[in-house]
């Protein structure tokens, strides 16, 4: 059963001007993609491996890559275009039951996007800052994932890509810039839904 | 050396501060470990074609300063922790912006520009070892590229020398974790910042350009040293 790169529901500039158009087109068609055919390939390989050792040696790969399809197919649905160009319903988060669980557990959604954007900037290389909803304690948190590892402990709520190709031909080195303008383009809506069904 | 040169450079030193004197101020126990940013032997433009002007000026002037930087904070904390529980909470703070300066550190210094002998490997020891280990210098570059190219995130590709096999072997480091297991004789940064303004998600671009500028006569001088110690 092939994985297939999932089609973005929006245009590549739709993010502009918070997220470029030479980025989203490159982040899609380039990384999400070599994500997709190195997962379809390492299962290939999968399946035709006789032994333990063998499945053991492929496991980086499956993570490597299927995080990364996992990962990059969250984040496109937890992005949209911005309310505020008149794009869509990006930025806007409503009334509802994922408003007043993060108005409970950080004070505010201010606050709950400061701390968000710096426990997403402090990781050590590369990885995904998340909003995440864990299921026995049924609380709210914030946490990250290291390199394409995906979010396991959690449900995800909203992902947040901190690879630098996710930023850097826009916001170079400075990456609080680009954490700060991307809540512009985040689906609230989307994320109400995870939380909803989680 | 005759007394008229030897007066002239008293001279000199006497009318410009020596970069060695220590201003009063900073002989507190804390500035005593200051690091700083070494300067680049060469423009940031001229590591050119091969290596944008952009990135090297970003590359030192912004992610090694954040280093340096993270380092002289992170050790001024540590000298004030408390307790062992303190200092290893410090810790992941001290590899990654220690590793982070180490290692930036010697990127620069085994880079250079061709006009200064950048990707031109002389016969001598170097050569020698890496014919021996790999076979050819194509089959070194060759393995190098392949095998940094796959690192799974950030991190680093090296040339090391193994101390105790004598060999030399290309391993890799992840993040900004310093290479211990083997002396550095030659590293290339593989984060996304050090080439994605110029070859976007080619990285194997990247990697092909390098060789142009990757300083040899640095690399032996690193090998012959680490042969000797060993």
């Amino acid at each position: 059963m092939a994985h297939v790169l999932p089609d973005l529901p929006y245009g590549y500039d739709a993010l502009e001007p918070f997220i470029s158009k030479q980025i989203m087109e490159l982040h899609h068609k380039k990384h999400h993609q070599t994500y997709v055919n190195s997962l379809n390939a390492a299962e290939q390989a999968y399946a035709k491996a006789s032994t333990p050792k063998e499945r053991i040696a492929l496991q980086s790969a499956l993570k490597f890559n299927g995080g990364g399809h996992i990962n990059h197919s969250l984040f496109w649905k937890n992005l949209a275009p911005a309310s505020s160009e008149g794009k869509g319903n990006g930025g806007v988060l409503r009334d509802g039951a994922l408003k007043e669980a993060i108005v409970k557990t950080w004070g505010s959604v201010d606050k709950f996007i400061a701390e968000f954007n710096a426990t997403t900037a402090a990781i050590q290389g590369s990885g995904w800052g998340w909003l995440g909803y864990h299921p026995t304690l049924k609380i709210l948190e914030i946490t990250t994932t290291a390199n394409q590892d995906p979010l396991l402990t959690h449900v995800p709520i909203i992902g947040v890509d901190i690879w630098e190709h996710a930023f850097y031909l826009q916001y170079l080195n400075v990456k609080a810039d680009y954490l700060k303008a991307i809540w512009n383009v985040i689906n609230w809506d989307e994320a109400e839904k995870r939380f909803a069904e989680a | 050396m005759s007394a008229v040169l030897t007066a002239a450079r008293s001279a000199v030193r006497a009318a410009r501060p020596s970069a060695r004197a220590i201003p009063a101020a900073s002989l507190s126990l804390a500035a005593r470990s200051v690091h700083t940013l070494p300067k680049l032997d060469y423009a940031y433009d001229a590591l050119e074609p091969h290596i944008s002007g952009q990135i090297m000026e970003l590359h030192h002037s912004k992610h090694h300063q954040a280093y340096v930087n993270g380092l002289n904070a992170a050790e001024q904390s540590y000298a004030k922790a408390p307790s062992p529980k303190e200092q290893i909470k410090l810790q992941s703070a001290l590899k990654f912006n220690g590793g982070g300066h180490i290692n930036h550190s010697l990127f620069w210094k085994n880079l250079a520009p061709q006009a200064q002998g950048g990707g031109e490997l002389a016969a001598g020891p170097l050569k020698d070892a890496l014919v021996a280990d790999f076979g050819s210098i194509d089959a070194f570059k060759k393995k190098m590229n392949s095998v940094t190219a796959a690192i799974q995130g950030s991190g680093w590709g090296w040339l090391g020398y193994n101390p105790d096999t004598k060999k030399l072997e290309i391993v890799t480091t992840p993040n900004q974790d310093p290479l211990l297991t083997h002396v550095p004789i030659l590293g290339i940064d593989i984060w996304e910042h050090a080439f994605y303004l110029q070859y976007h998600n080619v990285k194997a671009d990247y990697l092909t350009a390098i060789w142009n500028v990757i300083n040899f006569k640095e690399a032996e001088r690193r090998f012959v040293e680490a042969a000797k110690s060993a």
